[in-house]
C-alpha cells in the first residue's frame, strides 16, 4: 500500500489546520455561508437533507485495517455509528457536526486519509479495479498509476477550477470492473504488439443527465507519457469546456460537440507542445510508486486445498457463499473474498462500526492487512488463503456480512436518494430494499443468474442506473415519486447505456414491474443465457409487452 | 391570472453548528419540532416570516432558510411535500434516526 511521505503528511496536516481556521471563522460569523460553501466543498463537506455530510476519499478503493478502524471510530464517536460506502470508492458520514469537523479531519489525517477533492470542480478521487493486483485476468496492477495521478492532480493549480467535476478511473485488466467507459477519462493498461504495457485512453464518458460511453482517443500510450497526455486532455477541456452552462460543462459534451477525431487532434496538438513528457513522469518515479504496491509475501501453496474441499462438501451455506462471493486469485492457493454490503432487505453500502472493525480484524489476521472498497458498494479481502476461507466465512456470518449474493439480483447499487440527499427527487433505498426482499430466496436468485440492478434517486445518476442491466431512476411527477425503468445498460468492457422501456411507474408499481421483467427474461432465455445477453438478442419488445400490454 | 389558494407555511433551515433541521418558532427562536413552528396563513405573513429567517442566516444562526407548505390540521403540522416530510422526520429507511418517533408516514 502507498504510505504518506513527509510531504504528504505536512500537506494534509496543513489543510486540516487551514480548514480548522475557516470553520472557526464561519462559526463566529466572520465568514458567510456564501463565502464558506466553496471552502467546505473543497474539503468534502456538503450540507444535505438532514445534516452536514462528509465524503472521505478512499483512493483507488484501498484501505488498511488501521484506516478501517479509524473510520469505525469516527462513525461511532462523531456520527450515528455507521458509514455509507459510495459508488466512487468513497465513504460518507451522514450526520457529522460542523463543530466537530476539524477534529474528524485530524483523526483522518492521523491514518493518512482526507476528504480533499471529493467535491467541487476539480479532479476527484481516482478510482480503480477493486481486484487490482490480484485478479487472474490482469495485465498489471493499475494502482501505481492511480496514485501517480492522485499526486499529480492534488491541488494542481491549473486544474482546481475546471468547468465541472472530473473523474478518472483506471483498470489493469481486459474485463473492466472499474466502469472506465463511464468516466471523464478512463485508462486501461494493455500491451502493444511488442508486449510492452501501456494505456488505452478513453475520454468523454459519463452518466448524469446525458449518459455517454467514452471513446478511445489513444489506442496505446507509453507509460511515461501518462501524465503529459492526461494534462493535454485537461488543457483542451479546461479551455473549451462549457463554463456558461452547468449542464453542458462536462468533458463528454465537449467531446460530442467536437467529435472524437477533432478532440483527439486537439489533444495531440497540445500533447506535442509538452516538452519532454518524461520529465513529468520519470521511470524512477513509476518504479518508486510501484514499489508501494508490491504484492505481500504470499506463501507457495498448492492451488487445491483438501480442507476447503471438505468444508464445501459438508456445508451447503458455505458452498453457496463460496460459489458467489469468491473470485479467482492470480496466486495459487489464494482466493479473493468479496464481502457483500447488500444484506437481504438492507441498505446497500451501509456498514456499522462493529462491522467495519470485524472487517479490519479479518484483514489483519488473514489478509495481509489490506481491504478494498468497490464501486458496487461492497468490500473485498484480496489475499485470503484458501485454507482460511471457512474460518473467515464463519466470522463474517457472525457479523452479518456473509450475504451470498455477489453479482445476483439482490446485489443492488443504490444512491442515498431522497432519504438523505438534497438533490434527490425520489427515494431509492426503499426500492432497493423491496426488490431485495422480493428476490430473497437464494435458489431463485441463482436461477435468475447474473443481473445488475442499479437505482438512482435523481437524474445525476450516482446509482449508475444508466449502466444497470435493469436501471431504475427516481423522479418526481406532480409531487409524487415515480420511477423510470431502463433495460440493457452495462458498465463493463462492453459498456452500454440502458434504454427507457416505456412510461414510468409509481412507487408501488416498481417491484411488480421488475418482477415482470425478470419473469419475461426467464421465459425467453436460451440455455445459459444471462439477462443482458438475452436482452441484447431479443431487444425491448417482449419486456414492453409484459409491462404495458395489459394496461 | 387567478391566484392559487395558498397553503399554510413555515420557515425551515439547517442549524449552522450541527447542521440539523430546524424551524422558525415564535419570537424568532429556532426549534427542532415542527409542531412548535410559527405558521403563516397569508402571503404577507409568509414573506415576513421568511425575512426573519433570512435575518437569522445573516446573523449566522442557520443556513439556507426557505418556506415550505404545510398541512395544519388539529392533530399535527405536516409538510405537504415528501422531501420536507423526510427532512422533518428523518430517513424513511432508518426509523431509529432523525426526529421521527417511530411512526412511518408513507
Amino acid at each position: 500500500m502507498y504510505r504518506y511521505d513527509e510531504f504528504d503528511i505536512n500537506f494534509v496536516n496543513a489543510r486540516v489546520d487551514q480548514f480548522r481556521d475557516q470553520i472557526s471563522r464561519r462559526l463566529n460569523g466572520d465568514l458567510t455561508e456564501e463565502q464558506f460553501k466553496p471552502l467546505r466543498l473543497m474539503n468534502g463537506l456538503y450540507l444535505q437533507l438532514h445534516a452536514y455530510m462528509l465524503r472521505v476519499a478512499i483512493p483507488y478503493g484501498t484501505l488498511s485495517s488501521r484506516q478501517m478502524r479509524q473510520l469505525a471510530f469516527i462513525a461511532e464517536r462523531f456520527d450515528k455509528d455507521y458509514g455509507h460506502f459510495t459508488t466512487r470508492q468513497n465513504i460518507q458520514f451522514n450526520w457529522p457536526k460542523l463543530e466537530d469537523m476539524a477534529d474528524i479531519l485530524t483523526h483522518l489525517a492521523d491514518v493518512e486519509m482526507h476528504a480533499i477533492q471529493t467535491s467541487g470542480n476539480c479532479i476527484r478521487n481516482v478510482t480503480a479495479d477493486h481486484w487490482a493486483g490480484v485478479a487472474a485476468d490482469e495485465v498489471e496492477d493499475p494502482r501505481p498509476y492511480a496514485e501517480l495521478l492522485r499526486q499529480w492532480s492534488s491541488v494542481h493549480p491549473e486544474f482546481t477550477f475546471l468547468p465541472r467535476k472530473f473523474k478518472i478511473a483506471v483498470t489493469g485488466a481486459p474485463n473492466d470492473r472499474a466502469a472506465v467507459a463511464f468516466h471523464d477519462i478512463g485508462l486501461k493498461v494493455k500491451e502493444n504488439e511488442d508486449g510492452e504495457a501501456g494505456f488505452e485512453v478513453l475520454a468523454g464518458g459519463g452518466m448524469g443527465r446525458t449518459p455517454v460511453v467514452g471513446v478511445t482517443i489513444r489506442d496505446w500510450l507509453r507509460k511515461k507519457d501518462l501524465l503529459a497526455y492526461v494534462e493535454a486532455i485537461m488543457r483542451v477541456y479546461n479551455l473549451h469546456g462549457r463554463r456558461d452552462n452547468k449542464y453542458k460543462a462536462r468533458i463528454k459534451i465537449l467531446v460530442m460537440d467536437l467529435g472524437a477525431d477533432e478532440f483527439r487532434r486537439q489533444v495531440d496538438e497540445e500533447f506535442a507542445k509538452i516538452d519532454a513528457p518524461e520529465v513529468l513522469l520519470p521511470e524512477e518515479e513509476i518504479q518508486r510508486i510501484s514499489a508501494y504496491f508490491a504484492p505481500p509475501d504470499c506463501e507457495k501453496l498448492d492451488d487445491n486445498d483438501s480442507t476447503l474441499d471438505g468444508h464445501l462438501k459438508e456445508n451447503t451455506a458455505f458452498r453457496l457463499w463460496h460459489d458467489t462471493n469468491i473470485a479467482t486469485h492470480k496466486i495459487p492457493g489464494y482466493a479473493i473474498v468479496n464481502i457483500s454490503l447488500k444484506p437481504i432487505g438492507g441498505i446497500p453500502g451501509d456498514a456499522n462500526s462493529a462491522q467495519m472493525r470485524i472487517v479490519a480484524e479479518l484483514a489483519e489476521r488473514y489478509n495481509h492487512d489490506e481491504i478494498r472498497v468497490n464501486y458496487e458498494q461492497n468490500l473485498v479481502l484480496p489475499y485470503v488463503r484458501k485454507s482460511d476461507l471457512f474460518q473467515v466465512w464463519q466470522e463474517l456470518v457472525d457479523a452479518e456480512l456473509a450475504t451470498d449474493n455477489l453479482g445476483l439480483v439482490t446485489d443492488i447499487i443504490c444512491c442515498p436518494g431522497l432519504d438523505y440527499c438534497a438533490l434527490a427527487t425520489a427515494r431509492s433505498i426503499p426500492i432497493a430494499q423491496e426488490i431485495s426482499n422480493h428476490f430473497s430466496d437464494a435458489g431463485k436468485q441463482r436461477e435468475i443468474g447474473d443481473l445488475k440492478i442499479k437505482i438512482s434517486g435523481c437524474i445525476n445518476a450516482c446509482g449508475h442506473h444508466h449502466a444497470g442491466h435493469i436501471g431504475i431512476l427516481g423522479l418526481e411527477k406532480r409531487g409524487q415519486e415515480y420511477y423510470q425503468i431502463t433495460l440493457g445498460g452495462s458498465g463493463d468492457e462492453n459498456a452500454a447505456i440502458g434504454a427507457i422501456v416505456g412510461p414510468g411507474f409509481s412507487y408501488a408499481e416498481v417491484v411488480p414491474a421488475v418482477d415482470k421483467i425478470v419473469d419475461t427474461y426467464m421465459d425467453l432465455r436460451e440455455e445459459g443465457e444471462t439477462f443482458l445477453e438475452a436482452y441484447r438478442r431479443v431487444g425491448a419488445a417482449p419486456f414492453k409487452e409484459a409491462l404495458y400490454a395489459a394496461h | 391570472m387567478a391566484k392559487k389558494s395558498e397553503a399554510a407555511k413555515v420557515v425551515t433551515a439547517n442549524r449552522l453548528g450541527d447542521g440539523l433541521v430546524v424551524f422558525l418558532g415564535q419570537e424568532g427562536v429556532w426549534v427542532e419540532d415542527i409542531g412548535k413552528a410559527e405558521i403563516a396563513h397569508a402571503n404577507g405573513d409568509a414573506d415576513a416570516l421568511l425575512q426573519q429567517g433570512l435575518n437569522a442566516e445573516k446573523a449566522n444562526h442557520v443556513v439556507e432558510p426557505y418556506l415550505i407548505d404545510v398541512g395544519d390540521d388539529e392533530a399535527a403540522v405536516t409538510p405537504l411535500h415528501i422531501r420536507e416530510r423526510i427532512r422533518t422526520l428523518g430517513p424513511s429507511v432508518r426509523l431509529d434516526l432523525g426526529k421521527q418517533a417511530g411512526e412511518h408516514l408513507f
